[in-house]
């Protein structure tokens, strides 16, 4: 890491530990689920930028872990006892969806998992006993750390951007480990990959799980957030947004999610005053987006850097611009 | 038994509207490997027009009709090749997956706004009479329904098999490279496969109109259902998107009886989790040879 990237990280932390005391109670919220999310997309991230695999299940691993955590802390469990439980949980359904579906082939992940969603909130809506049906789950208590209540918005922020600061280091460490490494040569080339001796399945699997186990650590601070859960909330839309998340910011970029998390929880809040058109623009700017910069907004900064560089050394190629 | 019967057979019917949806996945997934993620929306929305056609505009049912159907071709077809799929065709299956999605919320979102959220009666097509058939109540609607779509996948094989066109278009369908070689206009294929995606949505959608309601939001089941009944079916065979069209509306309709109506939607679903696990190419279809 540069000193330039370690500044700017700095910085950033910085920023997002002071930002919240210049909100309102309502702005926190807002900050809150964005981390949230980000922890979801990041996770996403490496199963579809790094992996190469297109899942549409996301938000049932987000559902999967916040019902865990809903039910094991109301019944007297420790909270870290549930959020860890909730994340084996999701990463232990995410190996057993990935395997048969990628023995047979990669895009029918796509397929699978769209319909593991929709079968999980139909689960969801119908176990009444458990789940509360279409009533969801009431008044799911926000943990205590160090003997610190986290009932205020503040409070819960920080303990909502510790675990975010922690997941994003264990990403980046997976991500620069050989390990990981291995993924970024299988999405670039998985024949070559798989002349090189990587076990192509065994690795994408890993990162389906992994990723998976992710959606379930946001979706148990997701109910612990709002302190209210249905299945609504973990239905096919919600996983089509933290796609879009994915996508909007830049598959493949480590800082990708974050961003396109930042922009899709945002837009909402931006958009407002357009009311019943909301949909309708929003829709609009990711079709436009899609057409003009399909990798993303950090790829468009990507481009961009290496059109600069080109420019200033007309002489490198492409590649060597793009370093 | 008699009702048994009547389920099956209004099953088939709503099938045979699946299987026109599926059927125009399966020639754009074939034509220029598009995945449709607004093809419910593309059946929900010819209704709408032919409505704004007779409400709006005070036209005659059939004269609204034909301006539909050159708007479905026109947008359907044309426009959503040119302003969406081109530009992206070159950028793989996954901008293009997001692309569609953002589509159909578009579509979504533009009726309820500037028509209406409520769902419209829409003009049966047919008398709602119903015929004694071995001593079950089969409705008039459901035959002509199951008639005309299985009509229709007729007529599109036989020009898929007999004219010069459609064997061009089979030629591009299964390696474009060498049909550009032999001297077909491959371009003007894909657009044509547009256009019958058009054609083939706006046919669903006067067909199902009338039973399901006209409603903003029929897409997101409508694009489920036809893309399980084309994967179930075989993604890369027309027979195959008819058969999963048929098996999903005879066995939603029967599970619906049968199973237990709050987990009806799971069936097909489960459906195809099992298809994809046991015989990924669908039922009808045939493996595809490429590994990557």
């Amino acid at each position: 890491m540069s000193k330039h990237t370690l500044a700017t990280l700095v910085a950033g932390l910085a920023i997002l530990i002071l930002l919240p005391f210049t909100q309102s109670n309502y702005g926190v919220f807002v900050l809150c689920s964005w981390l949230v999310y980000s922890i979801s997309a990041m996770g996403l991230n490496l199963t579809l930028g790094y992996a190469g695999q297109v899942s549409l299940a996301q938000a049932s691993f987000m559902g999967i872990g916040a019902y865990m955590t809903a039910l094991m802390t109301m019944a007297g469990v420790p909270w870290p006892v549930a959020m860890i439980a909730a994340m084996v949980l999701c990463f232990v359904i995410g190996f057993l969806l990935g395997y048969p579906a990628l023995r047979v082939q990669h895009h029918f992940l796509a397929f699978i998992t769209l319909a593991f969603n929709a079968l999980v909130v139909l689960v969801l809506r119908n176990e009444e006993w458990l789940t509360g049906g279409t009533y969801g789950i009431v008044g799911i208590p926000r943990p205590e750390v160090l003997g610190l209540p986290t009932q205020t918005p503040l409070a819960f922020y920080f303990f909502v951007l510790a675990l975010f600061v922690l997941m994003a280091a264990a990403l980046y460490a997976i991500i620069r480990s050989p390990w990981g490494r291995t993924f970024k040569a299988l999405r670039e080339n998985p024949i070559r990959a798989n002349s090189l001796g990587v076990d192509i399945r065994k690795t994408t699997l890993l990162a389906f799980a992994i990723g998976s186990s992710y959606g379930g650590l946001a979706g148990s601070l997701l109910a612990q957030l709002t302190q209210f859960i249905d299945p609504h909330s973990f239905g096919l839309t919600v996983s089509l947004k933290v796609l879009l998340m994915v996508i909007v910011g830049g598959a493949g970029f480590f800082f990708g999610p974050i961003l396109g998390a930042l922009l899709i929880v945002l837009a909402p809040e931006f958009l407002r005053f357009t009311e019943g058109y909301y949909l309708m623009i929003y829709a609009t700017l990711v079709i436009v987006l899609m057409v003009f910069c399909p990798t993303g907004l950090l790829g468009l900064v990507e481009r961009a850097r290496t059109a600069l560089k080109l420019k200033q050394n007309p002489n490198a190629t492409t590649w060597e611009a793009g370093r | 038994m008699d009702t048994f019967f009547q389920l099956f057979v209004s099953g088939l019917a709503t099938g045979s509207i699946y299987a026109l949806a599926a059927i125009g996945f399966t020639l754009l997934w074939q034509a220029s490997q598009t995945i449709n993620f607004a093809q419910g929306e593309f059946i929900m929305l010819p209704a709408f027009l032919v409505l704004a056609g007779t409400q709006f505009l005070g036209l005659s049912f059939p004269v609204a009709m034909a301006i539909a159907l050159v708007l479905s071709l026109l947008l359907l077809g044309l426009g959503f090749k040119r302003i969406i799929i081109d530009p992206l065709l070159p950028h793989g299956v996954l901008p293009i997956v997001i692309a569609t999605i953002a589509l159909g919320i578009l579509m979504k979102e533009s009726v309820k706004q500037f028509y209406t959220a409520e769902a419209q009666p829409f003009p049966a097509l047919f008398s709602d009479r119903t015929l004694n058939v071995l001593g079950a109540a089969i409705s008039v609607q459901d035959i002509a329904v199951l008639l005309i779509a299985l009509g229709a996948v007729a007529l599109l094989q036989l020009f898929l098999n007999r004219t010069k066109i459609g064997r061009c278009m089979q030629a591009t369908a299964q390696n474009p490279n060498v049909a550009e070689i032999l001297g077909v206009p491959v371009r003007r294929m894909i657009l044509y496969t547009f256009l019958i995606n058009g054609t083939l949505a706006f046919l669903a959608s006067i067909l199902i109109s009338p039973i399901y309601l006209a409603k903003f939001s029929n897409g997101e089941t409508l694009g489920l259902i036809a893309f399980i009944a084309a994967i179930v079916g075989g993604f890369n065979q027309i027979r195959g998107a008819l058969a999963g069209g048929l098996l999903i509306g005879v066995i939603d309709n029967l599970s619906a009886a049968y199973v237990s109506a709050s987990y009806r939607s799971a069936v097909p679903l489960i459906l195809l989790i099992i298809i994809i696990l046991v015989r990924p190419q669908g039922l009808l279809g045939k493996a595809e040879g490429r590994t990557v």
